[in-house]
């Protein structure tokens, strides 16, 4: 190797080096946000407000997450919130393999053109259906009520459209045996489909489960009393009770990340993968 | 020849197919219903009242009368707010737009360069992603709140900006942070990941005629992600003009009308002074701004879109 490639290459390396260091650092201001919400959450709330401000906590209060967990009751409101988002979840994945399995397998008449409308609703806001959905709650007397909130979000059409485009890629073979062996529709679905489809339905539970997680304006409307509020309503409930227990306030916040923060990481290859597939359909 | 025998073939095998699709139609009918009844009354019904409710005056109590266009009418010539709130949303969806495709296409592009760590990088702009809305709006009204981090911090600086979120110009630049830091996440996977998928062929190629790293970036990688970039920016949009959540905690559309948006006043007329007709006519409102600013983005695509093939 000539001493000028040698010197050239020593370059590339030392402006690799400056790369990374500078995207690390930017990552770190990137998570800033993240460390003062911790910070915040285990100071006394007088030191939350005290001038001037301090980076770290004088004293670290961990008591304070048991404090908001049981006291404000942020334990009730995670409670509130798994169970919504767990049932729309669930209910999202069985109504979508049924209708993808007809779509991708059942030959009936119009059934392109419902397919064609399936997608279509999938340009609708839903923040235009906000209030004609709340009045059709109101009137079948299910305010306040968790059938109330979980029933009218568990219906989407993506589910639908998703779980179609992934049973076309199963091959027909694999359940042709079982149909010659007399197996009903449902039985391929449950016994043979469904068991190769375990990607696809990860991919919609994930994203089915943090959509209704982090939902707010939905369960803000209907649950209208104080015990049946989810996690992200419950913490504006405490912004303005008189003086904001801002150091509570930010023990609430990140418990209510603590469960996307964990999927987020230990599922960063599915989500990356799902995400580049949609890279790839827009792309190709 | 060979034709001839996959097709005895493939008719052999329909024959006895045929055999069971006797019920088909019922067994796809079933498997429809659940999904079906669901789209129906939480769907297609609602698209329906909603239309109707926007030309009645119904306060949720009473019965409705029909008005005809009279909430349109008043939308448009008599309530002062309402002109606000339209700029107000459509300032917001063109700053963020702008600001969230520039960062996340600016991020993804400086994780392809590196050689380590790519996707730890990834995953750590991805976060916020996954964190509920509000929790991440109250942590910056902290930051931002008066006397808080931000203030000290432009104290320090001894830069004019403090006490932003009860400035009427300030405001809704704070929002704007704050959706931006929630929201470059996804872009930014999304980009990084159609970056990936330039052939490495197409850039060494390049690299040999001569290209710089400029040329590159802006004749190669950027036409042959643009339909991913399209596709991020019509999604972007469309959920940017929905913006709620964050000025629900920070402003509460404040201070006046300053950051009151389209979705804040849907809240606000609808569930707060139970107009539901009214409140209805401003949805159908934003779904023709959404509709519109679509058909512009698929207008004008043609002009930077390079789709393969």
């Amino acid at each position: 190797m000539t001493t000028k490639s040698k010197a050239k290459a020593r370059r590339r390396l030392v402006l690799d080096v400056i790369n990374h260091a500078a995207l690390a650092i930017v990552a770190v201001a990137f998570l800033f946000p993240f460390f003062w919400m911790v910070s915040n959450a285990v100071r006394s709330n007088a030191e939350v407000m005290a001038i001037p401000v301090r980076i770290l906590p004088k004293v670290f209060e961990w008591g304070n997450f048991v404090a908001a967990w049981t006291r404000l009751p942020f334990g009730r409101f995670f409670l509130n919130s798994a169970i919504i988002a767990v049932c729309v979840t669930a209910i999202t994945v069985v109504v979508s393999c049924l209708s993808g399995y007809a779509f991708a397998r059942l030959k009936f008449k119009g059934r392109e053109t419902l397919l064609l409308g399936y997608i279509g609703t999938l340009m609708v806001p839903p923040l235009m259906l906000i209030i004609p959905l709340f009045l059709i709650i109101n009137r079948l007397g299910m305010v306040n009520t968790f059938p109330g909130v979980i029933l009218p979000i568990s219906f989407g059409t993506f589910g639908a459209f998703l779980m179609r485009q992934f049973f076309l890629s199963i091959p027909m073979e694999l359940e042709e045996a079982a149909r010659i062996d007399g197996a009903s529709r449902l039985r391929i679905l449950i016994g043979i489909i469904v068991p190769l489809s375990m990607p696809a339905i990860g991919l919609l539970s994930l994203f089915t489960f943090m959509g209704q997680w982090n939902n707010f304006l939905w369960p803000l409307i209907v649950m209208t009393g104080a015990d049946n509020a989810t996690l992200p309503v419950g913490l504006t409930m405490f912004q303005t009770q008189q003086g904001t227990q801002w150091n509570y306030l930010m023990a609430g916040a990140t418990l209510s990340m603590l469960p996307g923060i964990f999927l987020a990481i230990i599922l960063q290859k599915l989500i990356y993968n799902s995400i580049a597939l949609n890279a790839g359909m827009g792309g190709r | 020849m060979l034709d001839k025998h996959r097709s005895a073939i493939t008719q052999s095998k329909t024959r006895p197919r045929r055999w069971f699709r006797a019920g088909e139609g019922r067994t796809a009918f079933f498997f429809l219903l659940p999904g079906l009844i669901g789209i129906l009354l939480f769907l297609v019904l609602p698209i329906f009242a909603s239309i109707a409710l926007s030309f009645t005056d119904w306060q949720l109590l009473g019965t409705p009368h029909f008005v005809g266009f009279a909430n349109y009418t008043r939308l448009f010539t008599a309530d002062p707010q309402f002109w606000t709130v339209l700029r107000n949303t459509v300032f917001f969806t063109v700053e963020y737009l702008i600001l969230n495709i520039v960062v996340s296409l600016g991020l993804a592009t400086w994780i392809s360069s590196l050689k380590f760590g790519q996707r730890w990088f990834r995953g750590i702009f991805f976060l916020p992603t996954f964190t509920p809305l509000i929790a991440v709006a109250i942590v910056w009204m902290l930051i931002f709140t008066s006397g808080g981090l931000f203030d000290s911090l432009m104290e320090r600086l001894s830069l004019p900006f403090s006490g932003v979120l009860n400035s009427q110009t300030l405001a809704m630049q704070a929002v704007i942070l704050t959706s931006i830091w929630a929201g470059v996440g996804y872009n930014t996977v999304l980009f990084n990941a159609a970056l990936d998928m330039v052939p490495a062929s197409y850039l060494e190629a390049a690299r040999i005629d001569g290209a710089t790293a400029w040329d590159r970036f802006w004749k190669i990688r950027l036409p042959l992600i643009s339909p991913t970039l399209f596709f991020g920016t019509v999604m972007t949009a469309i959920t940017s003009l929905q913006v709620f959540d964050q000025i629900f905690v920070m402003t509460k559309g404040g201070p006046g009308s300053a950051t009151a948006t389209l979705g804040y006043a849907i809240y606000q007329r609808g569930f707060q002074n139970f107009q539901m007709g009214y409140a209805s006519a401003i949805a159908w409102v934003m779904f023709a701004l959404i509709m519109a600013l679509t058909a512009l983005q698929f207008w004008f695509q043609r002009k930077w879109v390079h789709y393969d093939n």
